[in-house]
């Protein structure tokens, strides 16, 4: 599903602030090292009383449509499977990010049975594309499916229940010996996207490659990542969401919460326990508890965003 | 550069031998030589390759994960699946700094002398 506009919306996002009561319900999780942590239980009758309404949102990555290596000869039957884990969820969404390489190879076929299953979902979706979604010939099938109301090579903002959201690219015009790249034309967009914008807008940032050092040695980072998120620094609550690295990090560092998503096809590598990053071929049996989703909880007196990973399996 | 020696040009060449002479030393031994870079494990393997003009190199990935071969206004492969190929001929002398446009710390440099 693309059928959604990026262009600017009527919602106010200070209105909705100043009448929204927001309140925490239920766990709130952090996950450290992969490792979910539960920082506390609201008992319930707080909960009770909280009856105004947050936004929840998914996050899904690097579903490597047409990948059919050893790591995982079926990344099209992972992705379904992803799929039907989010129809299962309790609470229906309210849309959903693919933080990109949806594709293996960026054949107009892989996109296509992306789309097949993803579409599944009855969620709009928000894509940022990752390196592997640029390889075709002409580099035109991720812009023609996706481009729609993007600036550049596809980067846009949105909002949605009072929180500013922001898609960007990462993946083109990478230097030798380099990093992932925004590049001065995107950088320029989103500090004048940013300006005017209350202190107080929840931001989440998406893009494909981590916007934060990772691990430098494989590629694990932004070049000029720093200049984005000094562009959000002054704002109460910001999110950076990525994909790429194919397992779950994530990194807390004042305002900013740093986190990455796992994959829907083959997991990776932890930085620097293997010769290189590509992917990591385990024991079928294990193959489901390195993949899945990501559901990402807003309440607004909670500073940070509640986000709980789930693995397809496991 | 090394000295002109008639051993170099092999029996095979009988004939050829007179004309060879005439050319330059380094283009009469490299041509039709081939090389060979592999990509393994997001590495370029030699990171360094030291050719004559006339070489014709070929790269093939053999990770997991496409890759591709770019020489900013030289050469650019398309995305190489994996067992998938590359070829350039180096037809001028000069240092052709590489790397993969889609994994940039992947970098690599064939020096054509």
């Amino acid at each position: 599903m693309s059928g959604h506009d990026h262009g600017e919306d009527g919602v106010s996002r200070r209105k909705v602030l100043e009448c929204m009561t927001w309140a925490g319900t239920g766990v709130l999780w952090t996950i450290t090292g992969g490792v979910p942590r539960s920082l506390g239980i609201i008992d319930s009758a707080e909960a009770a009383t909280a009856a105004a309404p947050g936004m929840a949102f998914l996050q899904i990555s690097d579903s490597h449509v047409g990948f059919d290596k050893p790591a995982n000869p079926n990344a099209l039957g992972t992705l379904e499977e992803a799929v039907n884990k989010i129809n299962a969820m309790p609470t229906k969404p309210s849309f959903m990010i693919h933080t990109g390489d949806i594709t293996h190879l960026s054949k107009a076929s892989e996109f296509d049975n992306a789309d097949r299953i993803i579409s599944q979902s009855k969620l709009d979706v928000h894509y940022v594309p990752g390196e592997h979604d640029f390889l075709d010939e002409e580099v035109k099938f991720y812009r023609e499916r996706y481009g729609r109301g993007t600036k550049g090579a596809g980067w846009y903002s949105f909002d949605a229940g009072g929180v500013h959201f922001v898609g960007l690219v990462n993946v083109v015009d990478l230097k030798a010996g380099g990093l992932g790249n925004l590049g001065a034309e995107q950088l320029a967009w989103l500090e004048d996207d940013l300006r005017g914008k209350s202190k107080s807008t929840p931001i989440v940032l998406f893009a494909h490659i981590p916007l934060w050092t990772v691990y430098p040695e494989w590629g694990w980072g932004t070049e000029d990542g720093g200049r984005a998120l000094e562009y959000v620094k002054g704002f109460g609550s910001v999110t950076v969401l990525n994909g790429h690295i194919h397992q779950v990090m994530q990194k807390v560092e004042g305002n900013l919460t740093f986190h990455t998503a796992r994959s829907t096809a083959f997991p990776q590598p932890a930085p620097g326990t293997a010769p290189s990053p590509g992917p990591m071929k385990v024991e079928d049996a294990k193959l489901r508890s390195m993949l899945g989703v990501a559901s990402i909880n807003f309440k607004q007196n909670e500073q940070r965003l509640a986000i709980i990973d789930t693995p397809l399996q496991g | 550069m090394r000295t002109l020696n008639r051993r170099d040009f092999g029996v095979d060449l009988g004939l050829t031998l007179a004309a060879a002479i005439l050319l330059p030393l380094t283009t009469a031994r490299a041509e039709g030589t081939e090389m060979e870079v592999h990509i393994d494990n997001f590495v370029f393997q030699p990171a360094e390759l030291k050719i004559k003009v006339g070489t014709t190199v070929t790269w093939t990935n053999r990770d997991d994960i496409p890759h591709t071969v770019v020489s900013a206004g030289k050469f650019r492969s398309k995305a190489l699946d994996t067992d998938d190929k590359f070829t350039f001929t180096f037809t001028d002398a000069g240092d052709y700094k590489y790397f993969c446009s889609l994994h940039p710390h992947m970098t690599g440099m064939i020096k054509v002398e």
